[in-house]
């Protein structure tokens, strides 16, 4: 047992945390609130050189065949400032890809987004299906040079400036993912406003594809693997936006004056901080479980360790920046002050991927979950 | 990073269990299984089967007859023996003085105590609470009056865990009543047959006699049974303080009692399908379960840095805290799902389930984890005060 980092690791996290400082600070999110995209593809573009993109990838795709954990890392960091750029949609979409595609194809799409070049979408997300990977209406029909695709995605993160969108559809009795160019004619990306001031998009399909764009292998094992990497990966941003929130909690409390003493002064404010801490350190230590079991060949640990560290991501992740709020007092609710920021950026990582509910169930439907009794 | 035990702790892990598994009494077995309550001289039996296989101070050095074990054997130890719920063992004597008088002991005292609480030939209580000495303890009166060779102690202790049991109590006594709060104590050993001692268990909500009160009347302690300096009595009780914060958390006997939850849960029966398949109620078992996860990875990471012989980090910290708390609601939970079967108080046998006989009784009692070994809320704000900078 051993949760130290590596040189390799340390150097990861300094150049994340110097990334930040220098160049992604809250206020650049802020601004970007108000841009049509959101994110910046020259920012992208340099992580993916900078290598992070692909972290998990291996070599053949240009990525760097390292683990999981040291994005986890990364992505902890970055979550400390908010920082816009997809990622996490990139992330999941690739991870899909990787696990359904042949080389090939995984070359094809994969390259791009590793090297920073474009970002790639998830479409998996139907009206009435709300977590389900498996409830899927989007058909994909054989056509004489491949198929034709219909139906309506919801919520498809970063799918508004997304070059390719994995999207997953009914192949007869199976689902299978097809990887769709986002510019084909018959597909209509619609974008939304999301509350963390990013963008999803809701997409409808009615588009021919190519023999090549069905990535061979089982969809639905794909995709689900896929959804729990990016629970995990939610974990972990939303580790950063607690350490984050915490510091910016603490450091007001020992500045703001009332009364005429500092209010970190009086009790209640000191035992709700310290509860914020309990709840940061516990959710920290949750993600580290999932991140490291992410690909864990044993499935009921695999599955304990990722459900329960997004159930615990929900209740700490909405405790701490929901206190935060409450400890700022009135200009906690402006929406000058960074603070909020940090709440709706936890709504949202709340909301994807599964919520608390759904992992709490998935939690005691997995295999060993009544062992011993 | 990496979560798995070491092959050689895997294997040590694997021993433990076996060893459980032979060397516990059918009779403790029996009552260990249907979480009972276990009384003194029961958990003494255990206490000698545990020395005789020498592992009764894991943390013990082995120059004072510990088995020289590394951080985290010592957890795996502990743990299992949570979760196999066997006798828990008296703290006070190896966990809490033998340190002390290892550490700020002389020789002579060494030789004296150290064998004798290694053997459970002695059995110790901790003096430091007293009426109007809770959560400030520094406030503390019982008097230790400079009578030349010996000391005169009067005053009267409070929460003297199973002192109805024990030989000797380990004291926080005021040797110099014009010093200021912290100095002016000394710890002091005195031998509970002393004439002036005297001790009067108490029952607990629990309905168990755990604490006794203890007083002393002009009771005559000898100089060469103070610990470390006259006057320096609380850098000897706060070095206490520090030792073994890795097992705070109680993560063994939390997951059994959530396992507790789970058979509970899964033996009442309903019409036509049992209590746990119940949404309502295995939401709350997994709730918790999620919380006991959490908790236990933090343990583990606080655990792996005990391992690299490093100072407990901020995870440490709160262990303590949100071990206690859930201590408290993984027993509320058992006896929610328990319905009608939670009125009953020490009922006769097969009136409620074996595995429920004792669950009240404990619930009642364990109101007490969040009190002990310092409050949560002085926890709290030892946490704000050191690691978040307020105050």
């Amino acid at each position: 047992m051993n949760f130290d980092l590596t040189e390799d690791q340390r150097m990861l996290v300094d150049a994340a945390l110097a990334f930040t400082r220098k160049q992604s600070p809250v206020s650049r999110m802020r601004k970007l609130r108000d841009d049509p995209i959101g994110w910046s593809p020259e920012v992208f573009r340099q992580m993916g050189e900078l290598g992070w993109l692909g972290l998990p990838f291996p070599e053949a795709v240009g990525g760097i065949g390292g683990s999981f954990v040291d994005l986890a890392l990364v992505l902890e960091q970055l979550g400390q400032t908010l920082v816009p750029e997809p990622i996490v949609p990139s992330l999941v979409a690739g991870m899909a890809i990787l696990a359904a595609g042949d080389a090939a194809q995984q070359r094809a799409y994969l390259t791009p987004m590793v090297a920073g070049r474009s970002s790639l979408a998830l479409a998996w997300a139907e009206a009435d299906g709300r977590y389900d990977p498996g409830h899927v209406t989007t058909r994909a029909e054989r056509t004489l040079a491949g198929f034709r695709l219909t139906g309506h995605k919801r919520f498809v993160l970063d799918g508004h400036a997304a070059a390719q969108l994995v999207v997953s559809a009914r192949d007869g009795k199976a689902v299978s993912l097809f990887v769709v160019d986002a510019k084909a004619p018959g597909v209509q990306v619609r974008p939304v406003r999301t509350i963390d001031g990013r963008r999803a998009a809701l997409v409808e399909l009615d588009v021919e594809v190519a023999e090549d764009r069905r990535l061979g292998g089982d969809g639905l094992a794909a995709l689900s693997h896929a959804l729990e990497v990016g629970a995990a990966a939610a974990c972990a941003e939303g580790a950063g936006i607690m350490r984050a929130v915490l510091a910016m909690t603490t450091e007001y409390l020992r500045t703001r004056e009332q009364f005429g003493v500092k209010i970190g002064s009086f009790q209640v404010l000191q035992h709700r901080a310290v509860d914020m801490f309990i709840e940061t350190e516990l959710a920290y230590s949750a993600m580290l479980a999932a991140v490291i079991r992410i690909d864990d060949p044993d499935l009921a640990e695999r599955t304990a360790a990722v459900t329960s560290a997004k159930v615990q991501l929900a209740e700490s992740g909405r405790y701490v920046t929901q206190q935060a709020i409450q400890l700022h007092g009135g200009i906690g609710i402006t929406d000058e002050h960074d603070v909020g920021l940090y709440f709706k950026r936890m709504v949202a990582l709340n909301a994807m991927f599964g919520d608390a509910e759904h992992h709490l169930a998935r939690f005691a439907a997995r295999p060993g979950y009544l062992a011993g009794v | 990073m990496d979560l798995a035990f070491s092959p050689e702790h895997t294997t040590f892990r694997d021993e433990v269990r076996a060893f459980i598994a032979s060397a516990l009494p059918p009779h403790l077995r029996a009552k260990a299984e249907s979480d009972a309550h276990f009384e003194h001289h029961e958990a003494m039996e255990w206490h000698r089967i545990l020395f005789q296989k020498g592992w009764v101070a894991p943390h013990w050095p082995v120059e004072h007859g510990g088995p020289g074990f590394d951080a985290t054997s010592r957890f795996i130890l502990h743990d299992e023996l949570e979760f196999a719920n066997t006798p828990g063992l008296s703290p006070f004597g190896l966990v809490m003085v033998g340190p002390a008088i290892m550490q700020f002991g002389t020789e002579d005292q060494q030789r004296r105590f150290l064998p004798k609480i290694l053997s459970g030939e002695e059995i110790w209580c901790q003096g430091y609470s007293e009426p109007n000495a809770g959560s400030d303890l520094a406030s503390l009166k019982t008097s230790a009056e400079d009578a030349g060779t010996h000391f005169v102690v009067n005053g009267q202790k409070t929460w003297t865990t199973y002192a109805q049991y024990a030989n000797w109590i380990f004291c926080l006594v005021r040797t110099d009543p014009r010093a200021k709060k912290q100095s002016g104590i000394t710890f002091l050993l005195i031998d509970l047959k002393t004439p002036g001692v005297t001790v009067k268990p108490f029952l607990t909500i629990g309905g168990t006699p755990a604490f006794s009160e203890t007083w002393f009347d002009n009771v005559k302690v000898p100089k060469q049974n103070v610990v470390g300096v006259i006057d320096g009595g609380w850098t000897v009780a706060k070095a206490l303080l520090g030792h073994e914060r890795t097992q705070l958390a109680a993560v063994g006997t939390i997951g059994r009692v959530i396992r507790t939850c789970k058979r509970i849960a899964s033996r009442t029966k309903l019409a036509d399908h049992a209590l746990i398949d119940e949404p309502a109620f295995r939401d709350k078992i997994t709730r918790l379960e999620v919380r006991h996860r959490s908790l236990k990875m933090a343990n583990w990471r606080a655990l792996a840095g005990a391992q690299l012989g490093r100072a407990p980090g901020p995870e440490s910290s709160i262990l303590k805290i949100r071990g206690a708390e859930l201590s408290q609601q993984v027993y509320e939970l058992a006896m929610e799902l328990m319905g009608h079967d939670a009125l009953a108080w020490f009922p006769e046998p097969g009136v409620v389930m074996d595995i429920e006989q004792s669950i009240a009784s404990l619930f009642c009692y364990l109101r007490a984890t969040t009190i002990y070994g310092g409050s949560n809320e002085i926890q709290r704000n030892i946490i704000a005060k050191h690691i978040l900078g307020l105050g």
